[in-house]
């Protein structure tokens, strides 16, 4: 049971990094890899949801809410990241934004040979925006979660986590 | 239509201490504006996301009156913004929409179905509760308190004259007197909020 348990990303864990970095608002667009932090983060009072209806809007929204001095979180899939190319780079990058965006990265395969294009070009368009990013695939990669925070604020960028797993249920 | 320098002008006497975000009225309202620093003209960041980042501006700050002058453009763009800001539904947003039916700053294109659409109905069935429309300036002038002085979201389109550039980007005169890192510096220290 142990064993099934490291080899996972559990919600739980995911939602105390947040917490832990301070994270006071959730810009959002649902996706599978990202799926199961729905539940537990509606039910958590310190943290504001924001649904966006399309990934380009949740950078412009990230903008605004840290002029206002609030901490945001951006929650989409990579296909959406893909499709925000230009929010990122105005909204985000160019307005020296330090923010946490967390990805689904759909289409991983730990072992390189994918047939999901959006997996293929995921870490590509990263690399072309110079975006630093952080793989996490289950709990004991969650630190990277907070080395993300640290560099966003250091930097005041953008920084990347990677989420290379999908919904197994609460613990 | 009217002018929109004419409608800014108007819309300063009842400004009070709002934080506003120009938008693409930024060439006009900074020789009209008597606050700068309570002023936001971040220019053209990236096209569709003002009305999103006004949002998360108002809700990251309730306590400011958050004025924007979107554009027609702009909204279209990202129509999905509005269902978003209707559910956020901040009180302290003011969302003025500039609608002079065309692409402006690229020479005048006409924006898509641009004489015949109704953006204050959009933002009504969006859920904005209270949306308002004004094609020339009296209307407005008689309702700008009333819309001020009511809770956001409120949306307001208006229909202004178009301010048409022909000339290639790299030759335009920047109307801009600060920096975008001034811009903001300036406004958190308007707010109280630290730049960490």
């Amino acid at each position: 049971m142990a064993q099934v348990e490291s080899a996972n990303l559990n919600p739980e864990t995911v939602l105390a990094e947040m917490k832990k970095n301070g994270v006071t608002h959730v810009v959002w667009l649902p996706d599978s890899e990202t799926n199961w932090l729905y539940m537990l983060m509606k039910n958590d009072p310190e943290l504001d949801l924001i649904p966006v209806s399309r990934e380009g809007q949740a950078f412009s929204v990230a903008a605004g809410l840290s002029v206002g001095g609030k901490n945001p979180i951006i929650l989409i899939q990579n296909t959406g990241m893909m499709e925000s190319g230009d929010s990122l780079r105005g909204w985000c990058l160019g307005m020296n934004i330090p923010v946490v965006m967390m990805v689904g990265y759909r289409g991983y395969t730990r072992h390189g040979v994918n047939s999901d294009t959006a997996a293929t070009y995921t870490e590509r368009f990263l690399n072309a925006f110079g975006i630093q990013y952080y793989l996490v695939e289950n709990d004991s990669d969650a630190e990277r979660i907070s080395v993300a925070f640290e560099e966003a604020q250091a930097t005041k960028r953008p920084v990347a986590i990677l989420v290379g797993d999908e919904y197994h249920g609460f613990h | 239509m009217f002018q929109t320098a004419d409608m800014l002008n108007i819309f300063q006497k009842y400004r009070g201490d709002a934080v506003v975000i120009p938008g693409r009225g930024g060439r006009h309202w900074i020789d009209i504006s008597t606050n700068e620093k309570r002023d936001i003209p971040l220019g053209d960041p990236a096209m569709g996301g003002h009305a999103s980042f006004g949002m998360g501006l108002a809700l990251a700050q309730p306590d400011q009156k958050v004025v924007l002058f979107d554009s027609e453009g702009d909204v279209l763009m990202n129509l999905g913004a509005l269902v978003t800001i209707a559910e956020k539904a901040p009180e302290n947003f003011y969302h003025f929409m500039l609608d002079n039916e065309c692409y402006a700053t690229t020479g005048g294109q006409p924006v898509p179905n641009a004489q015949n659409v109704a953006y204050d109905v959009i933002a009504k069935g969006a859920g904005y509760t209270k949306t308002y429309a004004f094609d020339n300036l009296e209307d407005f002038s008689n309702n700008i308190e009333e819309i001020l002085s009511q809770p956001g979201p409120v949306f307001v389109a208006m229909k202004v004259f178009p301010h048409i550039e022909n000339e290639p980007i790299g030759a335009r005169r920047r109307w801009q007197t600060r920096s975008r890192d001034q811009v903001i510096e300036d406004v958190q220290q308007q707010m109280g909020v630290s730049s960490s």
